[in-house]
């Protein structure tokens, strides 16, 4: 161990150990491409459903198209065992708030997947109603248009997160791990 | 029944009846509506309340028209009612002691136009939110007008996790 910083480790050997496993040194100089691989097929999903875009998300999710091959099948039905949000549909100035608080109801690490146009920039509804844009009220880190999006460029948008999720460097990582 | 109706109307209420569409329509002074729609309820057997909503005329006096349309379940048969609202008094009975629908609709209808109606104790948004300033379907409200319930993010913030803006 080096430097007096003890939060968040988890000694794989202990100092002073017997000399590390040749095949363990591979391992470990692969750990973030290790863990990112874990985590990217872990993606615990969060239906926002408001609108007609849930018909394509329902289609999405089930036999044909089938998320669950890309590890993000199983929705939460509460934020906070959620990591993946995605707000499907038309998101309202009288919903924000509410979008908001469930967001921030989610734990760290968090992603937002605005699914259609509509929860992308309000798509054809500009007016006094709708809010024009998830990413006025939080940080969206996909966004997926269409009206609604072919499952096909939802499957893309889910890969693509993916590939972001594992190129990331997790912050349990130190440099003893 | 149809064309029944109109000379029916006509003659019954002393109003102005004419089909539109194949549709009864039947335009009334604001006063005469308590009387208009005990008639129609309790004697011509008009026993639903559809819908309550206006139309904005803008430019033109009076402003407003305050539409009903009624259904009678026993003949089958569909009625619209009109009349004309001032913008300055732009106030019209309300329906809630014939038809216990009304009470949501002209709710809505205060939501979109201002329509006050008298005896609707009631007539908080209902699908606006609290703290909304105007009346979103009058013509000469902003299209582009917002009125956020959230402050928005700064924008030159958006998209730094990543997404393509």
């Amino acid at each position: 161990m080096n430097g007096p910083d003890k939060r968040a480790t988890i000694p794989i050997a202990a100092a002073g150990s017997p000399p590390k496993n040749p095949v363990f040194d591979v391992f470990t100089t692969k750990k973030d491409e290790v863990v990112g691989w874990a985590r990217k097929f872990s993606l615990f999903p969060y239906p926002f459903v408001t609108a007609c875009c849930g018909m394509e998300f329902m289609s999405v999710s089930s036999t044909i198209y089938d998320t669950d091959r890309f590890g993000a099948a199983l929705p939460r039905f509460t934020p906070r065992q959620s990591d993946l949000m995605m707000v499907v549909g038309t998101i309202t100035h009288k919903q924000a708030p509410v979008l908001q608080r469930i967001y921030e109801q989610m734990c760290e690490p968090k992603w937002v997947m605005a699914f259609g146009v509509c929860a992308t920039s309000g798509g054809f509804y500009n007016n006094y109603a709708v809010l024009q844009g998830i990413d006025k009220v939080i940080p969206v880190d996909i966004y997926v248009p269409g009206c609604p999006p072919r499952p096909e460029m939802v499957i893309d948008a889910i890969m693509q997160l993916q590939e972001r999720i594992a190129n990331e460097h997790h912050v349990i990582l130190k440099g003893d791990f | 029944m149809r064309d029944g109706l109109v000379e029916l109307l006509d003659g019954r209420l002393g109003t102005t009846a004419w089909l539109s569409h194949g549709m009864p329509v039947i335009e009334i002074g604001a006063g005469q509506l308590p009387e208009v729609v005990r008639v129609l309820r309790d004697e011509l057997g008009f026993d639903m309340l559809l819908d309550v909503t206006a139309v904005d005329w803008l430019g033109r006096t009076p402003r407003f028209e305050v539409v009903w349309h009624v259904f009678s379940t026993r003949d089958c048969q569909r009625l619209r009612i009109k009349t004309r609202v001032p913008e300055e008094a732009s106030e019209v009975d309300s329906l809630v002691g014939w038809y216990g629908s009304a009470a949501f609709m002209e709710r809505e209808c205060h939501d979109m136009f201002g329509i006050r109606f008298r005896g609707n104790a009631d007539l908080r948004p209902i699908l606006l939110y609290e703290g909304f300033v105007g009346h979103p379907l009058r013509k000469d409200y902003d299209k582009h007008h917002e009125q956020p319930l959230v402050p928005y993010r700064d924008t030159a913030d958006r998209g730094t996790q990543g997404g393509p803006r």
